[in-house]
């Protein structure tokens, strides 16, 4: 995994609620065996049209949001299905961070190990750089893990909490197996104690 | 009470967290153990790459139980899967299994089924384990009591290698459904009345725990059905307490605790219940008398109402957000704001899935199917959820019931509930479905979804619009 840098880019907008995995990636791109790729086809029956040309009612399409890297989003983002194709497809299209002021459990956990920040923010600090999104389509956000923060040009920035094993993650770029692993002797320990307290299960 | 003793009483999901803690420290994330992976075709093959790449072995196969479910055709079997895609995900997953040594319930096995049916029936979950699947539906295994939830393919890969996740504690909720659940009213309608109460976010950060005496009187197959869609209350995973029924179920299957360890397996069980007084974070309450059969109405599972409902107007939410969202989803699904839910016609009826393909839900579908016949122009589709509820329809003679009404029997799969396999609905068809999500284009692109139990779903294949069975 890349390490997570200090950047600025373009912030889109969707301003959506509860926006679901089903239609961060439908199902029928599923069905590929290999985790790349899937790029094109982020949010696919919202993004084309039925002839497969652009849709150009569909808020990412908007050419002062090509290219971004963050997405701006609404409450409850990522519920539904526990597919990661729904984070592949979106570092895949070229974001590495979003803000929201929810994301559903297992959407969130794989945004993480995929290199992208999921930041939580307040109601009123959505609103904020919402409306300031509105306002200036294309306007570039800076985001600053190392510090915790978002900086707009407007002054909508704010600190922002996360974990710390979370964090350490992202910034170095860090394999989750790896690090477990270290951890290879305990794991031996504890099922050697579970084999003795429920023989059943390993019978 | 002395207060040590009352900071002792635990949750049912504290005690099973406690016993799986593998690494507890300071600056990183616990470490749990997980005593059960399932597996099917789609979240898996990249978890397998990865596996490869970086030259780490499965830690524990017989961890493991696999099957194919997604993409698997529901008739036609015998001939080669028309779709080269899903042929390749097919065929990847039967290679992982056997170059790792895996249990697979292939295409052609008569275990065959969708996983989160297959692997009760044969007694592969047992109450207090840690049970993950890269599946959302994972949660279905709570109805056993063990700590059951979907997980990305990262960490199916994290698991094969280490048989631990690295986990977040969750907070814990409770749902008390008081009384007994009225006739026609299932464990569907309270999954659903739950959902339509605390939102689709509302469990979000919570394990629930379902309590209550209506609670008690469900079937396992019910409990199945009630955990299966914790999920789509937001929540990680959804538990009942085991009970006899949980050990009536289990005993005698193929992977139940057998001979010397019944005993000593059922000892265990039985500790594993919530203590008197433990404190949750959270707790919901519900009344199952006043749980009327449900019908989604929009494209989200909060959406819902009682079948004598109406389709509400955007102007009678409070909250700009769920304003918004009955806006959009009437646009999509075709609606007009105070349309009566009876007067809704449907196109298709769908009854399966990990939700509502048990043989408890074809034979409630069964007996109001009985003698009726499939209404002009509905398409009606009854898709077990395993070979073996399928041969047990059959042997009970359901399938002719289906089949004389007008139902296609088909194979077994998720079809239609995520209508990867090639069963879908078209641009403006409008389904009553039995599965477990409504989102825009869930089962197929412009497809329109109402969720609803399977009793309700085979009277409305019959009326061709939705029917309050109450009054059948």
């Amino acid at each position: 995994m890349e390490p997570y840098l200090k950047h600025d880019s373009v912030a889109a907008l969707m301003d959506r609620s509860n926006v679901d995995t089903d239609q961060i990636i439908p199902k029928q791109f599923l069905k590929k065996v290999e985790r790349s790729g899937f790029g094109i086809h982020l949010f696919h029956d919202w993004r084309y049209n039925d002839d497969g040309t652009d849709n150009a009612e569909f808020e990412l399409n908007k050419p002062a949001f090509k290219g971004a890297r963050i997405l701006v989003a609404g409450d409850n983002f990522g519920c539904g299905s526990s597919r990661e194709h729904a984070p592949w497809a979106i570092a895949d299209y070229g974001f590495n961070t979003i803000i929201s002021t929810s994301y559903a459990d297992i959407f969130y956990n794989n945004c993480f190990k995929n290199g992208i920040l999921a930041i939580r923010v307040s109601q009123e600090e959505l609103e904020k750089v919402m409306a300031e999104i509105s306002a200036d389509e294309g306007v570039r956000f800076t985001v600053d893990l190392e510090n915790q923060q978002v900086i707009t040009p407007a002054g909508n920035g704010f600190t922002f909490e996360i974990d710390p094993f979370r964090k350490g993650n992202l910034l170095s770029g860090l394999d989750d197996i790896g690090l477990t692993l270290k951890h290879v002797d305990k794991i031996t320990a504890y099922e050697v104690t579970h084999k003795q307290n429920f023989p059943w299960l390993w019978a | 009470m002395h207060a040590l003793e009352y900071a002792m009483k635990k949750t049912m999901y504290e005690k099973i967290w406690d016993s799986h803690l593998v690494v507890d420290e300071a600056g990183q994330a616990p470490l749990l153990y997980v005593d059960r992976h399932l597996m099917h075709e789609v979240t898996s093959p990249q978890a397998f790459e990865g596996l490869k790449i970086s030259g780490r072995k499965v830690r524990n196969p017989h961890s493991i139980l696999a099957t194919m479910d997604h993409c698997v055709p529901t008739k036609n079997r015998h001939l080669p899967i028309a779709d080269p895609i899903a042929k390749k995900q097919i065929e990847t997953m039967a290679d992982n299994c056997l170059e790792n040594g895996l249990n697979l319930y292939d295409m052609k096995n008569p275990n065959n089924g969708v996983i989160h049916v297959v692997v009760p029936e044969h007694g592969f979950v047992h109450p207090g384990m840690v049970v993950v699947c890269g599946d959302s539906h994972t949660a279905t295994h709570g109805a056993f009591g063990a700590l059951a939830f979907g997980i990305g393919t990262s960490e199916v890969e994290h698991v094969m290698a280490t048989q631990t996740l690295p986990q977040k504690k969750s907070k814990t909720m409770q749902v008390v459904v008081n009384g007994s659940l009225s006739k026609f009213a299932s464990a569907k309608d309270i999954a659903l009345a739950i959902t339509g109460k605390i939102g689709t976010a509302g469990g979000t950060g919570y394990v629930i725990e379902y309590t209550g005496s209506a609670i008690r009187e469900l079937t396992m197959e019910g409990r199945m059905t009630l955990c299966n869609m914790a999920i789509e209350a937001g929540a990680r995973a959804g538990l009942v307490a085991p009970d006899e029924k949980t050990y009536e179920y289990l005993k005698g299957r193929e992977f139940a605790p057998s001979g010397d360890y019944w005993d000593q397996a059922v000892a265990y069980w039985n500790s594993l219940a919530s203590d008197e007084g433990a404190e949750f974070d959270t707790t919901v309450v519900l009344e199952g008398a006043d749980i009327a059969p449900q019908v989604s109405w929009g494209t989200s599972p909060e959406q819902v109402i009682g079948v004598d409902g109406v389709v509400p107007s955007p102007d009678s939410f409070a909250d700009e957000g769920k304003r918004k969202a009955c806006e959009s989803a009437l646009a999509y699904m075709g609606l007009t704001a105070n349309t009566k839910i009876t007067d809704i016609p449907v196109d298709l009826v769908f009854i399966g899935s990990c939700t509502n393909g048990r043989i408890e839900d074809f034979r409630i579908a069964a007996e109001v199917a009985k003698g009726t016949k499939v209404a002009p122009g509905v398409t009606a589709l009854a898709v077990p959820g395993s070979y073996h509820v399928k041969k047990q329809a059959e042997d009970e003679g359901l399938d002719k019931i289906f089949i004389d009404a007008g139902w296609e029997w088909r194979d077994p799969g998720c079809s239609m509930c995520l209508a990867m396999n090639g069963d879908e609905l078209t641009k403006g068809q409008r389904s009553a479905s039995t599965s477990n999500r409504n989102f825009e284009g869930r089962q197929g692109k412009g497809g329109r979804t109402h969720l609803v139990s399977p009793a309700m779903a085979a009277a409305a294949a019959a009326a061709g619009h939705f029917v309050d069975i109450r009054t059948l």
